[in-house]
């Protein structure tokens, strides 16, 4: 294996298994299963649609990962920095991309392992009536997909501060601006003084219209195009957030 | 043979504080350093720099000849280090912690499994190898963050204040660790404990306010000391006067001075001049004299009272 490829690895085999040493996982993924569930069911009217599909189950996954995903992501840099784990971790010969992605593959995989926990609902749908299965896969993608944007984010933030709960509150903070930017509350507030131009590009990045889309079975290539440059812009800010303040 | 580790102008200041100054340190393979300072003097600071963890705002660092800036990685894998606090992942059990710093460090299959367990062996983590090291005292937590400095056999190792926290024991078993590995490292080891430098290092440099004060042997810094070579003799207090009169008349003998009096017993300190030794010259003579002595020795002089004297040169916040 090459060795950034090794160091990366190991970091995010180290980091899974982190998250499963303490409670949290067990309690984070029962809540996430049991929310989605509740929210498609009782908030969606999975029955009432009459539909074979998985529309009212996916469409609050974006407001489920405004406070999911910042609670994954937050432990992620300000607990290394906090308990000093940091500067054994950065004199490893590993570069801090390396951590990094290392760091966010493990988060993103903690998440996929979410998801996968949901499947269940898939086969439901299957057994009740005749999805479009190819949807379904893709909406599934697209989930996996702006959850790792939430993450990335949530990453470079939790980079920034030795405090899990500042990390956590900002996180949130950002990824709800990132889900509200195409809503017509931040959008009118927008166009009245900005020009169109920075409006419709705000509007361009809104995490809930480009979810939306795929979960239409609509997957344009500027969707999968935005997520992951937010996720590796994001990564990269994380790397120069860790360089900058690592000792601080 | 070159130095190991080479440390040229390292400076660094956070904000208006100039927390190191132009420190320059070199580290030959079998050299054990001692870097001495009162806290706050930078230690941990130049340590930072040394081991690529902290960029200075100048100066370069090496390690066997491997620029840490530049190439970080291959200088890091040259390295063992041990920061201060020893730092670990507390949800980890020792076992599963050196496993993940020999899958960093690319140490794989066999040679994985007999490094870890080698490391285990020299810290003597046999007993607790698989308990979570949150669990454990801070004597184990030391030694897991040694093992994990060690495992990979490094050429360097630097420790910052590896026996800070531990009971006599356990520092006699981690200095013994030290001076068993010295021959093949070159090693720097932080402290403030001054009885470490004797006992383990084969050179101590001393730093305060940023800057190298002494650099020598810990004998060299024994030097200095106030009282470095003095004779002491307890006598009966009735000859006093005689014993007195006897030594200053001495040619090698600046001045006799009065250490304490009890239960009828003075003690007498004799000092050189120009630090020669004198303890046979005070013996003769006082034997010369028939002045009976119950009790006569040279002083060495204290590494604090040096320490104090070198570190606090600059008065009120030292």
């Amino acid at each position: 294996m090459p060795s950034s490829l090794r160091g990366t690895a190991a970091i995010a085999r180290r980091e899974l298994g982190a998250y499963f040493s303490t409670p949290l996982a067990g309690v984070f993924l029962t809540i996430f299963v049991a929310l989605t569930g509740a929210f498609a069911f009782y908030v969606g009217g999975f029955f009432d649609r009459g539909q074979a599909d998985l529309y009212a189950f996916f469409a609050y996954h974006p407001w489920l990962y405004l406070l999911l995903v910042p609670a994954v992501g937050m432990r992620l840099w300000a607990e290394e920095r906090k308990t000093g784990t940091i500067e054994l971790l950065m004199t490893l010969p590993v570069s801090p991309w390396e951590a990094v992605v290392g760091k966010f593959l493990a988060a993103w995989a903690f998440v996929g392992i979410a998801l996968l926990l949901t499947l269940p609902m898939w086969l439901t749908v299957n057994y009740l009536g005749d999805p479009d299965n190819g949807v379904i896969l893709a909406s599934y993608l697209g989930s996996f997909l702006m959850a790792g944007a939430f993450l990335a984010f949530a990453s470079f933030v939790s980079a920034l501060t030795k405090n899990q709960v500042i990390a956590f509150i900002l996180a949130a903070t950002v990824c709800f601006l990132l889900v509200m930017s195409g809503v017509d509350l931040v959008q009118n507030a927008l166009r009245v003084w900005t020009p169109g131009i920075v409006s419709s590009a705000v509007s361009s990045l809104s995490f809930l219209s480009h979810f939306e889309e795929i979960t239409r079975g609509v997957i344009e290539a500027s969707t999968i195009v935005l997520f992951t440059s937010v996720i590796l812009f994001a990564l990269f800010a994380t790397v120069i957030a860790i360089d900058q303040r690592k000792a601080s | 043979m070159s130095a190991l580790v080479e440390s040229t102008s390292l400076r660094k200041a956070f904000g208006p504080i100039v927390a190191v100054d132009d420190i320059s340190l070199h580290v030959r393979k079998g050299e054990v350093l001692g870097f001495l300072g009162p806290n706050g003097a930078g230690k941990s600071t130049t340590m930072k720099m040394i081991t690529g963890f902290l960029e200075p705002d100048r100066g370069t660092s090496k390690i066997c000849g491997i620029d840490v800036a530049k190439h970080a990685k291959a200088a890091k894998g040259q390295l063992g280090y041990l920061p201060e606090g020893a730092p670990l992942y507390a949800e980890m059990t020792p076992k599963s912690f050196l496993n993940f710093i020999a899958a960093v460090r690319g140490i794989d299959g066999k040679a994985r499994v007999m490094s870890v367990a080698a490391a285990i062996e020299k810290t003597r983590l046999e007993a607790v190898v698989d308990q979570r090291i949150e669990t454990l005292s801070k004597g184990y937590k030391r030694r897991v963050g040694l093992a994990q400095a060690v495992l990979h056999d490094p050429p360097v190792l630097i420790m910052d204040e590896p026996t800070d926290g531990l009971d006599p024991n356990q520092k006699h078993h981690v200095r013994n660790l030290i001076s068993e590995m010295a021959p093949q490292k070159a090693v720097i080891v932080s402290t403030h404990i001054l009885e470490e430098v004797e006992a383990v290092c084969t050179r101590a440099v001393v730093i305060n306010k940023g800057r190298i004060v002494a650099d020598g042997t810990a004998e060299d810094l024994m030097r200095r000391a106030p009282y470095h070579g003095a004779v002491a003799v307890r006598i009966a207090q009735d000859r006093k006067d005689a014993v007195i009169a006897a030594l200053s008349k001495h040619a090698a003998v600046d001045r006799v001075e009065l250490i304490e009096r009890v239960n009828g017993h003075i003690s007498l300190r004799a000092i050189p001049k120009n630090g020669k030794p004198i303890a046979t010259d005070v013996a003769a003579l006082l034997r010369e004299h028939s002045l009976p002595v119950e009790e006569l020795f040279v002083q060495r002089g204290k590494l604090d009272d040096v320490f104090r004297q070198i570190t606090m040169t600059e008065g009120k916040d030292a």
